[in-house]
């Protein structure tokens, strides 16, 4: 499985969200987006599941554009965790990664012992197994983003795009988390995406980081190649301490604010290549030339109809 | 509370739940089977248990068959096709806005329907065609006229927002509200009395031919909602998470709003506009078994239909003159709604 994100533009009405984002991924990899706060990387997730629906480009899995695809293709291709839960009718834990189903269970819904089985596995593999039967909104914040998760897996996505997965959780719980993440690209084989303000735990657990500024990719790559002193002041203007450690991996201490004018003039100095962002292997812009013009112009259409992920409705 | 620990507990656990659910839907059907039965029985003319089987079975003298079969029957049926309708509408949109509060008012569809009614019965619109069908008919079209402004004035370039179409149902309510209070300011006292009767909610004019109007809208738009009960479950826990996992929400939130419109418009058609139904049956169903709508459902259309069976029930036997049920859903839904929602709060509102 390979997930290609070519050209990618997004904006809300006149404001441009979204410049030219193109990069590719495939299984088993744990991919980190950061990058200041509205520069797009939530965007970027939106337009991936077609929640949102680029002005231009498009997003494929295996060379099938997913502006073409139907709302339950796409869920069974790729989950979305969300940054909050709404609990305005609280259900049951089992209830709540029951509903992840939707996609696979028949037009009646019913469920079957293979359901049950699936949603077994993805309690047990979160670890919220134990709290079946107890009401979502009597769950702490960390243990919520868990049966988010498991909700996300009973899916049985290739994709898994994950919103800022850590928000609110204390350093022990944030660590527990992307270890679970980290595992589970593993032993599930699938792509996460992860969107996350957090660089120490990029760097700890992502096999390769975009750094997007202002709607573009700033630098993308390996951990290493990324999360380096220059790209951390040049994007979030900051000082810091990278250095690679032999039980951790890459370990990154931020010092204090950077000098706002050095990272201004370091930002000018992006390289053209680096700004349009990584290319998959093997692709090019050709490779998605008639793609782009049938996804969006299909898209647009399909969208008067399917209304839910319109831009007004999501701003 | 049950720890589960392996996937036996859990398919236990899954099958009991069903098994539960089961049970609790028999268990409501036999409760709305009793109270159809007492209501039956209860009247100026009273009829005993075993009367009432012989004259469903065919027998009885001709009197105690007109009592039964032409007058409470057709009205006992009316209020329970109106509980189950304004219930389970009320449950829909309270799910499809995400809002405790909402209730099939809140799109405006009773406020254009009472201003349908309300200009039939002051000017005779449509009396010369239909007769006394006039009020129902005008009440039933007034339903989609306001259902359709709404959502022509909630509709933009890119869709219809949820919470644009809650505030554009509350805009239109409130118009239409405010034309019904300027049909009463000009009516004469005799008209007056009937809009606000009308307004008030009641069964006593209702007929076998009320029955025929008001079933196939009603049962279709049961029938809408009900095979959405999956749609509506994940759309009442956020609507872009529902998106995410798969579900239309565009077209589940056509579809609902379209069975709602039925719903209510069957309803007022033959009723009046009767409140507060539609807000308290859900909840004390949802206080009671959880929010899960594949269970929730079919509770509220069998609950609705008793409860509004046994008000009317009260509201003809209990007073000397037959009180109007929407004062009645009001006096007596209200404080059982509190002793609920006190009782059973642990699992919703602490």
């Amino acid at each position: 499985m390979k997930v290609d994100i070519n050209g990618v533009e997004f904006s809300y009405a006149s404001n441009a969200v979204l410049k030219g984002i193109t990069f590719g991924a495939g299984t088993g990899e744990v991919l980190g987006i950061l990058g200041q706060n509205g520069c797009g990387k939530t965007t970027l997730l939106k337009c991936m599941n077609t929640t949102l629906s680029p002005c231009r480009g498009c997003v494929t899995v295996d060379d099938s554009c997913v502006q073409e695809m139907s709302k339950k293709e796409i869920a069974r291709k790729m989950a979305f965790v969300t940054q909050t839960t709404n609990i305005t009718f609280p259900f049951t834990v089992y209830e709540t990664v029951m509903m992840g189903r939707y996609s696979r269970i028949d037009a009646l819904g019913h469920e079957t012992e293979k359901d049950v089985e699936s949603v077994y596995e993805a309690m047990n593999e979160t670890e919220v197994l134990k709290f079946a039967d107890r009401y979502i909104d009597e769950l702490s914040g960390g243990e919520r983003r868990r049966v988010m998760i498991a909700r996300a897996l009973v899916q049985e996505p290739e994709i898994l795009l994950l919103d800022e997965p850590t928000l609110h959780l204390d350093i022990n719980h944030q660590f527990d988390l992307m270890e679970l993440i980290r595992n589970l690209a593993t032993a599930r084989n699938m792509l996460i995406v992860l969107v996350t303000h957090d660089i120490v735990l990029a760097a700890r657990y992502c096999d390769r980081v975009i750094l997007m500024s202002r709607g573009e990719i700033a630098a993308a790559g390996t951990v290493k190649e990324t999360i380096r002193p220059d790209n951390l002041r040049r994007i979030f203007e900051i000082e810091a301490d990278v250095t690679e450690d032999d039980r951790f991996g890459m370990s990154v201490v931020v010092v204090g604010k950077a000098d706002r004018s050095s990272a201004t003039r370091e930002e000018e100095e992006i390289p053209q290549h680096v700004r349009h962002g990584i290319r998959a292997e093997n692709t090019s812009a050709e490779d998605y030339g008639i793609c782009r013009t049938d996804c969006v112009t299909k898209f647009k259409s399909a969208n008067a109809i399917r209304g839910y992920g319109s831009q007004e409705e999501d701003r | 509370m049950t720890e589960l620990s392996s996937l036996d507990d859990l398919k236990h656990y899954h099958f009991s739940k069903k098994k539960r659910s089961f049970l609790i839907i028999a268990l409501t059907v036999l409760a709305l089977f009793l109270t159809f039965m007492a209501t039956l029985m209860i009247g100026n003319y009273a009829v005993s248990w075993n009367d009432v089987i012989g004259i469903l079975m065919g027998g009885g003298t001709s009197a105690e068959r007109q009592i039964i079969m032409d007058i409470r029957m057709p009205r006992l049926l009316c209020a329970a096709l109106v509980g189950a309708a304004l219930s389970l509408s009320g449950l829909a949109m309270q799910s499809l806005f995400k809002n405790p509060m909402a209730s099939p008012s809140i799109l405006g569809i009773s406020s254009g329907a009472a201003f349908g009614a309300s200009l039939a019965i002051s000017f005779g619109i449509g009396a010369a065609v239909l007769g006394s069908y006039s009020i129902p008919f005008m009440a039933f079209v007034f339903c989609f006229v306001t259902m359709g402004a709404v959502y022509i004035i909630a509709r933009t370039k890119y869709g219809v927002a949820t919470v644009t179409l809650l505030l554009a149902g509350v805009a239109v309510g409130a118009f239409f509200n405010g034309l019904v209070s300027l049909v009463q300011y000009i009516a004469d006292e005799e008209t007056l009395a009937a809009i606000v009767y009308w307004t008030m909610g009641s069964f006593n004019k209702c007929v076998w031919d009320s029955f025929y109007l008001a079933v196939v809208p009603v049962v279709l738009g049961i029938a809408i909602i009900l095979f959405r009960s999956r749609e509506l479950n994940m759309i009442s826990a956020g609507e872009e998470q529902a998106a995410n996992m798969g579900v239309n929400v565009k077209l589940t939130r056509i579809l609902v709003i379209t069975g709602t419109s039925l719903c209510v418009g069957g309803s007022v058609a033959i009723s009046g506009t009767i409140g507060f139904v539609g807000l308290i049956v859900p909840h004390i169903f949802r206080m009671l078994v959880g929010p899960n709508h594949k269970l929730l459902i079919p509770l509220c259309i069998l609950g609705g239909a008793a409860f509004m069976m046994g008000i009317d029930t009260i509201s003809k036997a209990a007073f000397s003159v037959s009180i109007p049920v929407g004062i009645l859903t009001s006096l007596l839904g209200a404080p059982f709604f509190i002793y609920v929602m006190k009782t059973r709060k642990k699992e919703m509102w602490e």
